[in-house]
């Protein structure tokens, strides 16, 4: 299934959307085609091509007020698209109302109808589509979510995060083809956000649902899910596997909303053969060609902290890379499991370095004269027009 | 509350044993318990003029003569014989009658008109918004007038009675109405409709198991000021009246007389009802609360 993610990861990294009309009626997913939604002034959703492969953990990830909510509510059928497609298991459900869809939600603000206990928020689905088995359906379902003993209470009686399960439960009972969350977690404190993403993923992979998880965490949803689409302004900036994103970003703001980056300009000396030689500052350094994601002159070279590596002069860095001197240490913030680094380069920029505490690293204090390198497999080259801040700017992500 | 402790913690230290408790000077009882003794006093304040009703409910009548508004002695006579002068119990029926009809179709309207103004997006919504305040905010006496002019200018002064009473009620009813249940609706959250119709339910079934539910009390409450203002009003009712007299007429007509007794059982009926009311009401929240 994770491969099934990693071939729609490959098909969209190949370029724009290329599948023929007939594909539509035999992909399983959920498949939304040029979708998009304007409000009077604004476009929330700009065009937007999304495939969420069945069964999947599928996150989607953004800065607030990028659009997740507003695609989230086009495909449950609460909001209306200005124009675009919403196929799920090979029928267009683009015109059809909320209650003639296979798609459940699980709201924000949970929406839990506060005149009804819990084993009756629970049962609503089923009742309203006249199911059997109501009693024992609803029974296993609160028993999955923990909840067993506390059917017969309110909603108001139970805490954040027991509302936040009622919820979840409401919506899974109808088994739908596809749930959809809407940061779901975003509620709740970060220690009961951290015991819920285990106890999410632990349920999704025992009912083996489509999950839709929105969120803007970046962490939430790197360690959750198989797919994550990074979702900005309204379009989505890239889409895969989360360590393909995160070791491989094709522009500037998948690059700083997930993890840090460092952001170096330079420029390309000569593309040969899978390597692309870049002069940067003086130094030369190579970026590998399926990493870079520009034709221009040039480019943003990005590393990521934890991957530079940090000497005294002369000292020898157990990297293949040139070794860029003259660097000196502006800050440092000891961590315990690691130690941040910011070394100011000769060319006047400040670099991030992440330095793990293996005990036989020296730790460096401000002031000193260092040396930075790393290995040139883990550069890659991003689009000199893009702005190098995109995204770093993170709101809430990790509270 | 502080200062209290102050005075305690510094009058057990030192040579008095502790077990012994620390003297307080009557101050710092006064000052611990000035919010309770206010609280007793302004309830007092509102609980005496209800009381005077319940007592006078059980005195003898007064005599023509004395005129003076007095206990003379307890007696059961009044509660045995409400009805002793039958115009003030038709009078009562009438109002009582008035104010049943007049709720239904003001809470009718009202309600609907509540929820077109918080669901609906239409041409003149917030200048509606604001017009259905007029009717509160103007003097009664002037909409009570400017209607007879009304029901007059229309050729209706001969048939001035039960009907116009009804009309003018409804009127001034449906701005409390719509108040009320607009308050009650644009507090509920659209998610909830919207989780319904994500369970599956059709427009219908959202309304009747959501939205008719949550928004009950506040229909609920309407009503019961509806009620509550048909029964008692008497300026706009008297303009519009002709020779119909509603309950509160009859009392401002009898009270340049000698005051029947039994108006302080109708009354006392009142405040026993509105009394049930209000603790079913909070009996029922505390249980779903529990
Ligand atoms: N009903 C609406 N009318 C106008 N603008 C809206 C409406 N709903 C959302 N928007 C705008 O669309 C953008 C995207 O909103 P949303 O999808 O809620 O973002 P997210 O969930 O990613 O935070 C926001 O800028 C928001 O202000
Ligand atoms: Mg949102």
């Amino acid at each position: 299934m994770s491969q099934a993610a990693d071939k729609q990861a490959v098909e969209r990294t190949g370029g724009s959307t290329t599948l023929g009309k007939d594909d539509h009626t035999t992909y399983d997913g959920l498949r939304l085609r040029a979708l998009t939604k304007s409000f009077a002034t604004f476009t929330a959703v700009d065009d937007l091509d999304l495939d969420v492969p069945r069964g999947s953990f599928f996150a989607l990830l953004g800065p607030s007020g990028c659009g997740k909510t507003t695609t989230l509510r086009m495909v449950a059928g609460l909001e209306t698209p200005t124009s675009g497609t919403i196929l799920l298991a090979g029928d267009d459900i683009t015109a059809t109302k909320p209650y003639q869809r296979p798609v459940n939600t699980v709201f924000q603000s949970y929406a839990l109808f506060p005149h009804l206990d819990i084993f009756e928020n629970v049962a609503f689905g089923l009742r309203r589509r006249k199911q059997k088995n109501v009693e024992s359906e609803v029974k296993e379902m609160l028993d999955l979510v923990e909840l067993g003993p506390q059917a017969r209470k309110r909603p108001a009686q139970l805490s954040g995060g027991q509302q936040q399960r009622v919820a979840l439960a409401r919506a899974l009972i109808n088994k739908p083809e596809v749930l959809l969350l809407d940061e779901p977690l975003g509620a709740l404190d970060l220690k009961l956000r951290r015991s819920m993403q285990i106890e999410l993923k632990r349920i999704q992979t025992e009912v083996g649902l489509t999950f839709i998880h929105v969120t803007h965490d970046q962490e939430e949803a790197m360690t959750m899910a198989d797919t994550v689409a990074v979702m900005n302004k309204g379009v989505i900036e890239q889409m895969g596997a989360p360590a393909d994103l995160y070791e491989n970003p094709r522009s500037t703001f998948v690059a700083n909303f997930l993890g840090q980056s460092n952001l170096i300009d330079g420029t390309v000396v000569g593309r040969s053969g899978d390597v692309v030689t870049m002069d940067m500052h003086g130094t030369p350094v190579s970026v590998p060609a399926g990493r870079s994601h520009t034709a221009s002159e040039r480019g943003w070279i990005g590393i990521r902290p934890e991957k530079v590596l940090i000497g005294a002069p002369g000292e020898a860095l157990d990297a293949p890379g040139n070794t860029i001197p003259g660097g000196i240490v502006t800050d440092v913030s000891f961590f315990g499991v690691s130690t941040q680094y910011l070394v100011r380069m000769p060319w006047g920029q400040e670099l991030q370095v992440f330095q793990q505490n293996t005990g036989r690293v020296t730790i460096f204090r401000k002031g000193d004269a260092v040396e930075l390198s790393w290995r040139p497999e883990y550069a890659f080259l991003l689009d000199h027009a893009q702005d190098a801040s995109a995204g770093a700017d993170k709101v809430g992500a990790d509270g | 509350m502080s200062a209290v402790q102050a005075t305690g913690s510094t009058g057990s230290t030192g040579r008095r044993p502790a077990a012994k408790p620390p003297r307080r000077s009557p101050f710092a009882w006064l000052r611990e318990h000035v919010v309770l003794i206010l609280g007793i006093l302004v309830l007092a304040y509102t609980f005496v003029p209800i009381a005077v009703v319940v007592l006078m409910s059980f005195n003898e009548p007064i005599s023509e003569q004395s005129k003076i508004y007095e206990f003379n002695g307890f007696t059961l006579d009044n509660w045995l014989n409400p009805c002793e002068d039958p115009s003030m119990c038709s009078a009562l029926g009438r109002s009582i009658e008035i104010g049943l009809l007049a709720t239904l179709l003001a809470t009718l309207l009202g309600t609907l008109a509540a929820f077109a103004l918080v669901r609906h997006q239409f041409k003149g919504r917030s200048t509606s918004n604001l017009l259905i305040f007029m009717p509160m905010a103007a003097p009664e006496i002037v909409l009570g007038s400017s209607l007879l002019a009304m029901f007059v200018a229309a050729g209706l002064a001969g048939q001035l009675g039960f009907w116009t009473i009804f009309i003018a009620h409804v009127m001034f009813c449906l701005s409390f109405v719509v108040v009320t249940v607009r308050a009650r609706l644009a507090g509920m959250d659209d998610a909830l409709e919207q989780a319904a119709m994500d369970l599956y339910a059709t427009p219908a079934q959202t309304f009747w198991k959501i939205t008719f539910p949550l928004v009950f009390p506040g229909i609920l409450g309407a009503a019961m000021l509806s009620f509550s203002l048909s029964f008692d009003d008497f300026i706009v009712t008297n303009l519009n009246s002709g020779n119909t007299t509603t309950f509160p007429m009859y009392v401002w007509g009898v009270s340049r007389r000698s005051v029947p007794m039994q108006i302080n059982v109708v009354g006392t009926v009142m405040i026993v009802i509105s009394l049930a009311i209000v603790l079913i009401g909070q009996s029922r929240a505390r249980r779903q609360a529990a």
